[in-house]
């Protein structure tokens, strides 16, 4: 979501000296954190790994909170009051049924091959010119996306506290730099959890004070219908045609292009949050995290969704786009998050729910600044540059990778203040890897017929189909009746056929290629493949302990709650 | 080693003592022009005492001398 605004009008929130206590605090317990754990990250395992030794509820929650970024928090609060519920599908098909997969299909492959990375896998799986590949663009774009996001965020600390970008930025990347250099993974995943309760604690009061202040749900959704449209508050009921929903979205492209290819590449095979779960003390627990995250992202909602929606009904002026509100000095979208936190938050909880945004995006900046450490020292220093290291020599390797992987982040912040069309490129870029590279991994641990070349071309030419379609919709914006299936779609719907196609061409160049090369040995693919790998059983704990049992139950609730909102 | 939940715990009570004195010294005194709505449910003294409430049950159980990290 562009969080970008050029006007900057007058600030929305005014702090007390108990909120910027509340703000002070978080900062000192996060260095904290990170200052206690420093005697715990001497090896490689401890920096890079967490020792593996996290449990399933730890692992679970920090996974989830890599994830919950402020920008993520405040974007899709503002998509839900441009779209209605319909931006809700981003956080349930968009997201559960490929945590379950996760859980259930992927984790025993990466756990058992005890990979450092998901390059690693994909070097095990395919060999080095895929790992290659993969870790190159991973760490490239993941350290240009924590910059990006660190501009947009000073830009959001601007705009809603009237604070300096420069005083922004470099706070809060140095706290992030020392924790995370100092701690490893532990500090980054310790901090996550933290970063998770405040989340929480800090936006859950504005849904509760919403929805007393609407008269409940079924008053909300009738204010809805009279100020926008019903359609805003129906999840599937609208998705029959391309027009008759907010968003300009078809079914099959939330089905088969959110659910089954983007949100699938983006929670399987994603080191930054895929990393969280390589740091579990066990299978079982590796397996939990995902299914423990699953449960909570289902609620995220309630704290996202539901305050855009309640901003459209109890909210007395009209927000507009960012491109209308940078010439009138309105309010966006974007900003109906910190609007709503400031129509009910007093002294203290405004604190606590600023803490809460720059939480989400500390946690952010830690999660991308600790998976390209690991994919940077590991992927491409290790087996392209020295290869001969001892472990202390990688971990040194790891806290500079740190502080210049934070510099660098800076710098594009920079660089993105200076040319602002950079983020929407940046954006963009890292898109064009999730879904081909989720086809490469998938074939790779389920169909044992996939060859060395097979995913080295495979993952190559799903990348640069996706290019190639955003480049032709750039170029000429009327392909995009052929990319998206309708003249009518918006940005989010071509992001959707976007990564399906380029899914697609991914599975078929690495199907046909592999038919064409020679297959690999099964002795060389044990505990990479399935159907070759034995996966330790959890048969001897009681059934409330097994990941199935709770992935089935988290099953019931995603239907139940799709078709309660349908 | 000292458990996560003990320094969940910490943030919990400090923000949640914090945040209901704040609204503890509004309930005293309250302002002119409170400049938020649903002022009168003084949402800072019920929300303050429940964040305060879980960081001291979170505090006491993992607190570190218990050995239970």
């Amino acid at each position: 979501m562009p969080l970008l605004a050029i006007a900057v009008p007058a600030r929305l929130v005014h702090l007390s000296p108990v909120d910027v206590v509340i703000v002070v605090f978080y900062f000192a317990l996060v260095l904290t954190i990170g200052w206690y754990l420093k005697g715990r990250a001497n090896t490689g395992e401890d920096f890079f790994m967490a020792g593996r030794e996290m449990t399933a509820w730890v692992a679970g929650l920090s996974f989830l909170s890599a994830n919950l970024g402020a920008l993520e928090l405040m974007g899709w609060a503002g998509s839900a009051y441009q779209y209605g519920i319909l931006a809700t599908h981003w956080y349930w098909i968009g997201a559960i049924p490929a945590m379950l997969f996760l859980a259930l299909v992927m984790m025993p492959f990466y756990y058992i091959s005890k990979t450092h990375s998901v390059p690693g896998y994909l070097k095990l799986r395919f060999g080095e010119p895929s790992r290659a590949l993969s870790a190159i663009s991973f760490a490239f774009m993941t350290v240009l996306m924590s910059g990006v996001n660190m501009f947009a965020m000073a830009k959001v600390m601007q705009i809603v506290l009237g604070w300096d970008i420069n005083f922004s930025i470099w706070v809060s990347s140095l706290t992030v730099a020392v924790y995370v250099t100092l701690g490893g993974l532990r500090s980054a995943i310790f901090n996550e959890v933290l970063q998770f309760f405040l989340i929480w604690a800090g936006a859950l009061l504005i849904p509760i004070l919403g929805l007393y202040e609407a008269g409940g749900w079924t008053n909300l959704k009738l204010q809805i219908a009279h100020r926008a449209s019903e359609q805003y508050v129906h999840l599937w009921a609208g998705l029959g045609s391309f027009t008759s929903n907010p968003m300009g979205i078809h079914w099959t492209g939330i089905v088969f292009g959110l659910g089954a290819v983007i949100s699938m590449g983006y929670w399987t095979t994603d080191f930054l949050v895929v990393q969280r779960l390589l740091a579990a003390k066990d299978l079982r627990s590796a397996e939990m995290a995902p299914i423990i995250g699953a449960g909570f992202k289902m609620m995220v909602p309630f704290i996202v969704i539901l305050p855009g929606l309640l901003g459209l009904a109890v909210l007395p002026e009209k927000l507009v786009p960012e491109s209308v509100a940078a010439v009138t000095g309105g309010h966006s979208y974007n900003d109906v998050l910190p609007l709503m936190l400031a129509r009910y938050c007093g002294p203290g909880l405004l604190g606590l729910g600023v803490t809460a945004l720059i939480a989400g995006f500390m946690s952010g900046m830690a999660g991308n600044v600790s998976a390209f450490t690991t994919v940077w020292t590991y992927d491409i220093y290790r087996p392209l540059i020295n290869s001969k290291g001892t472990d202390h020599h990688y971990v040194n390797m790891g806290r500079w990778t740190t502080i210049i992987g934070v510099l660098i982040s800076v710098g594009t912040a920079y660089l993105v203040m200076q040319f602002a069309s950079i983020m929407d490129y940046v954006q963009a870029l890292f898109s064009f890897f999730i879904a081909p590279l989720f086809g490469t991994v998938v074939l790779g641990m389920l169909w044992k017929r996939a060859t060395g070349a097979g995913g080295f071309w495979g993952l190559l030419c799903g990348t640069l189909s996706s290019i190639s379609m955003w480049a032709w919709v750039k170029i000429d914006p009327t392909a995009l009746r052929y990319v998206a299936l309708s003249p009518h779609a918006k940005a989010l719907a071509q992001d959707m056929y976007q990564a399906l196609w380029s899914f697609i061409v991914c599975v078929v160049v690495t199907v046909v290629v592999s038919l064409a090369t020679k297959p690999i040995a099964d002795g060389e693919l044990t505990g990479l493949v399935y159907g070759l790998t034995k996966v330790p059983s959890v048969e001897n704990v009681p059934l409330y302990q097994k990941p199935l049992f709770w992935a089935a139950v988290v099953t019931v609730i995603f239907f139940v709650l799709n078709i309660i909102f349908w | 080693m000292v458990s996560i939940w003990f320094f969940i715990g910490i943030s919990l009570a400090v923000n949640g003592a914090l945040i209901l004195a704040a609204g503890v010294y509004q309930l005293i005194s309250p302002p002119k022009n409170p400049g938020i709505v649903l002022f009168n449910l003084h949402a800072n003294v019920w929300w303050g005492a429940i964040l305060l409430l879980i960081g001291l049950i979170y505090c006491f159980k993992f607190t570190p001398n218990k050995q239970r990290s």
